[in-house]
């Protein structure tokens, strides 16, 4: 059955743009059975598109220089042709919002509508951990919060103050995440009410006579035996998510050093499970895309000629370098997660005997849908690659696993795309995008209220690779600036517990 | 349901806040890159000179990370062609092997290029500088706003109605659209009641009476003034100076001064040019060249003529004090000046160089810079004739500025001391 193609130029109006998301929604809908946010498409030009790639891809978002710093590289690399500018940026939000720019033609549009609007918007919408970690209804009122929250900082404490703490928590937001859940609240809107309520009922209750009362006479932690313990208790420790210790534990912190440090704290958190789930967010929305292209061509709802042109650009979004290749910097997310979809397709339609021994539950099952819908729902990036990724795909991307011992002068191969080696390398592949493995495991361990105040933190090493030695000198004085005294940072072997490693004291400067 | 917003017209520059904060945080950097470049490029580069390499230093971002130096990895890559297990492969010298995403540990940044704009760049090769004791001016900012007529607008206050241009344009609109005018029309009217009275050509009053309510509602449907003749004055703020300032720029070019001198001296009044033009919009420049004799020379001329003579100083000076008087009346102007010489006098014009200087110029003056441009290699001397002469007369007090300036490198400190406010100096 052939259609009325939806278009046959490359220029666009609202019409098009409407028609042709009424085709896409259709099939998304109705064969792929996609559960989206409802959408809100809006369309930038490309100045737009770098001041959106700057703040993170957020639609609004507090001042900062870094955010500058990145503009300034991003324009200088654009200008200069050495990069192109996405296609699109979408915000886990809802409603999901899309920017398309202006520049792309209409069948580019209509591929960011199935990619984006679509694809990415059902992955936020029902990924598990999208779904316990974000709270795409409250993150717009939180960012609007946080950017007039801390312009308002600005105004009363000064542009640099506010400079100096924020810097500090960038610093330490790969350790202000909470790696497993906790129970506490993560409704951002109520977050930011409660956050106004509580300044509110502080500026209308302070007295000054209160500081003049004496503290409690009697020590609490006289009552136990091991003192040591008791406290490590009694503030949480060991604790992994600094930003968090700081926000709550910090002596001399003021209401709204702490505030920032939260807003700080938010905003990684609500980053990290894109952070965890590229390979699959992008195979999803790759793949969406692909499938929706593909039914619109076939329906006669795109000419050959756009068909043409949406191929070529998902394949260079698709395509994997070769580790040789000038042009390999790493593992494609898109390529493999759009692989590993399709190969998850093929197998549960047209399967054969390998797959049957590898995926027996999966192999011939003929819903691929089904298999889709759970795999995007239940995985993120390392368990979804130790789940699915099967031996063809191995052999498709001629993988290979290289053993890398930082001491020693030579690579040796580990393990290649043959019979022996598929369990080997997906087990590798996986471990490299645990984002739990790859980023150090920090720690507060322990703190003396009493004493000193000294802050003791440990550095769990499990491959041998200690930290980065400037840098990580550099985060202890910002950590030191935020906690208000000393901090000591030791290196310790995961397993034996030995230290390996300490870095030299660290005091504040000032804050 | 979707909803498309076209955000195109939004206000670009979102990232103005940021880019703004971050050549702030960038400054101490970019001053010190456009310090040292002033050492090494020609002063009239910098105007142009829009790129500049910084280091991180300052605007690095450490995060903790893993150090690829230590441990063990095991790393997956796609491609193998040849490679069978057990093979070893050389370690790729560190920084090739494709891209800062394929090494496991994070990226690594160098020195970071960046492209400001040419009015980002001087306003921070100029910040904080200014002409000393701008005095002659109740307010230290040099020029005022006043409103000024500038045609017409079809929008406005009622008060700037501008009538006499409302009504023409209603006039010719009416005579364009033939909107029948009162006296036809009251002409009409009496024909029709003369012939009403007198009954006698019905077929005449019939047409008469078609034509009237035609008329009418003609001039009904055509209003006499409609919205579109209105016109409005407009009026736009234009600047108007309030105080002003006239920098003299004297320059030995005498047979003493040597090229590279003279390099020097024409660095130092380059920079003091734009300098000014930059910061002041109502600055008047008066250059003065001088040998033996002194000229009065434009721009050009004092920046690329190459004619020498002999050295005397007293008839620049006094050329200057005869230009003040002429042109620049005391009471309205504030006098700047700044001389560079290599400090060589012919001893007989010692005296009225003295005279001048303590008698005419620094009383006129608000500030005089004087530069004495020396070559590196000849460090040990005796302080020059004019050098000694303008110490003994400014004795710290007199709105009188020495420095001396022996290498490029000099040019730019040497240029902001002499420029910085005393309050911000350190």
């Amino acid at each position: 059955m052939s259609k009325e193609p939806l278009f046959r130029g490359s220029d666009w109006d609202y019409r098009d743009v409407m028609r042709v998301y009424e085709a896409v929604e259709r099939i998304a809908t109705e064969e792929l059975q996609l559960d989206v946010y409802p959408n809100q498409i809006e369309v930038i030009n490309s100045e737009q598109m770098l001041d959106a790639y700057a703040s993170m891809g957020l639609p609004l978002f507090y001042r900062h220089w870094s955010f500058g710093k990145h503009f300034a590289r991003d324009e200088m690399l654009y200008r200069k042709g050495y990069t192109g500018l996405a296609y699109e940026i979408v915000i886990n939000s809802k409603p999901c919002i899309s920017y398309l720019m202006e520049e792309n033609t209409l069948t580019m549009q209509t591929l960011v509508i199935a990619h984006a609007a679509f694809g990415h918007n059902h992955f936020f919408k029902n990924n598990r951990l999208f779904q316990e970690w974000t709270d795409a209804e409250g993150i717009l009122d939180y960012l609007d919060f946080a950017k007039s929250f801390i312009s308002g900082c600005e105004e009363r404490y000064g542009v640099s103050a506010v400079e100096q703490v924020i810097d500090a928590a960038h610093a330490l937001m790969g350790q202000g995440v909470d790696r497993y859940p906790k129970p506490h609240s993560r409704n951002l809107r109520e977050e930011r009410d409660r956050e106004i309520e509580r300044i509110r009922y502080e500026e209308q209750t302070y007295n000054d006579l209160w500081r003049t009362v004496p503290g409690a006479p009697d020590d609490p932690l006289r009552d136990y035996a091991d003192p040591v313990a008791a406290r490590r208790e009694r503030l949480g420790l060991p604790e992994e998510n600094l930003l968090y210790f700081l926000e709550k534990r910090a002596p001399l912190l003021e209401h709204w050093q702490r505030e920032i440090l939260r807003i700080v704290r938010n905003t990684a958190q609500y980053f990290y499970p894109q952070r965890q789930t590229k390979v699959m967010n992008e195979g999803c929305a790759s793949a969406v895309h692909y499938y929706i292209m593909t039914r619109l061509h076939e329906d006669g709802l795109l000419t050959d000629g756009a068909f043409m042109e949406f191929l070529h650009s998902h394949t260079s979004v698709v395509m994997q370098p070769d580790f040789d290749d000038l042009r390999f910097s790493g593992i494609n997310p898109y390529a493999l997660g759009f692989a590993i979809l399709q190969d998850l397709k093929r197998m549960a339609t047209q399967p054969t005997a390998e797959d049957r021994q590898w995926f027996p539950q999966l192999a011939g099952c003929g819903d691929w849908v089904g298999v889709w819908q759970h795999a995007w729902r239940e995985f993120r990036d390392e368990s979804f690659i130790l789940q699915f990724l099967s031996p063809k795909v191995i052999r498709d991307f001629q993988l290979f696993s290289l053993y890398n011992e930082a001491s020693a002068p030579e690579l040796v191969v580990a393990a290649i795309h043959d019979e022996a080696g598929y369990r080997q390398i997906r087990s590798a592949l996986a471990k490299r995008h645990d984002l739990a493995y790859i980023e150090p495991d920090i720690q507060v361990v322990d703190v003396d209220l009493a004493g000193d105040r000294k802050l003791i933190l440990e550095h769990r090493i499990n491959d041998g690779a200690t930290l980065e030695k400037s840098d990580a000198q550099a985060v202890l004085g910002h950590l030191a600036n935020l906690w208000g005294y000393a901090v000591k940072l030791y290196e310790v072997d995961a397993e034996s517990g030995r230290v390996i490693n300490e870095f030299p004291e660290v005091a504040p400067g000032n804050l | 349901m979707v909803n498309i917003i076209d955000r195109r017209r939004n206000p670009k520059g979102k990232s103005l806040a940021n880019r703004q904060r971050f050549l702030r945080r960038a400054k101490r950097q970019v001053v010190d890159a456009v310090n040292e470049a002033s050492g090494k490029r020609k002063v009239a580069d910098v105007a142009g000179g829009e790129k500049i390499t910084i280091p991180t230093d300052g605007l690095h971002e450490p995060v903790f990370r893993k150090s690829a130096e230590h441990g063990v990895r095991e790393h997956v890559l796609p491609g193998n062609k040849e490679y069978v297990v057990g093979d070893t492969i050389p370690r790729p010298p560190a920084g090739s092997g494709g891209g800062s995403q394929a090494s496991p540990s994070g990226e690594g940044e160098d020195e970071f290029t960046f492209t400001v704009s040419r009015d980002e760049f001087l306003d921070l090769f100029f910040e904080g500088l200014e002409l000393p004791n701008m005095a002659k001016s109740q307010v230290k900012k040099s020029d005022q706003l006043t409103q000024q007529r500038a045609g017409y607008a079809v929008s406005g206050s009622p008060s700037n109605l501008n009538v006499e241009r409302t009504m023409r344009n209603s006039l010719s609109r009416r005579i364009a659209l033939r909107r029948p005018k009162g006296n036809e029309i009251r002409a009409l009217e009496e024909e029709i009641d003369r012939l009403e009275r007198s009954g006698s050509d019905p077929e005449r009053l019939r047409e008469l009476i078609d034509q009237l309510r035609l008329k009418k509602e003609r001039s009904r449907s055509i209003p006499y003034i409609d919205p579109v003749d209105i016109r409005y004055n407009r009026f736009t703020q234009v600047r108007k100076p309030v105080t002003q300032a006239v920098m003299f720029c004297l320059m030995d070019v005498s047979g003493s001064m040597s090229e590279e001198m003279k390099g020097l001296a024409k660095r130092f009044f380059m920079l003091l040019y734009l300098f000014l033009e930059r910061r002041y919009r109502y600055v008047d420049i008066v250059f003065i060249r001088h040998t033996h004799i002194a000229q009065e020379v434009d721009e050009d001329t004092f920046f690329y003529s190459r004619e020498t003579g002999g050295t005397l100083v007293s008839p620049a000076l006094r050329m200057m004090s005869d230009i003040v008087a002429e042109r620049y009346p005391v009471a309205d102007w504030n006098i700047y000046a700044a001389q560079a010489s290599d400090g060589d006098n012919t001893p007989a014009d010692n005296p009225h160089t003295n005279e001048l200087i303590r008698n005419v110029i620094l009383p006129l003056c608000q500030h005089f810079a004087y530069i004495e441009v020396g070559l590196a290699g000849h460090s040990v001397r005796l302080p020059s004739d004019l050098w000694r002469l303008y110490e003994k007369v400014s004795h710290g007090q007199a709105p009188l500025a020495m420095r001396k300036v022996r290498t490029q490198g000099d040019i730019f400190p040497v240029f902001r001391d002499l420029f910085t406010p005393a309050e911000l100096k350190r």
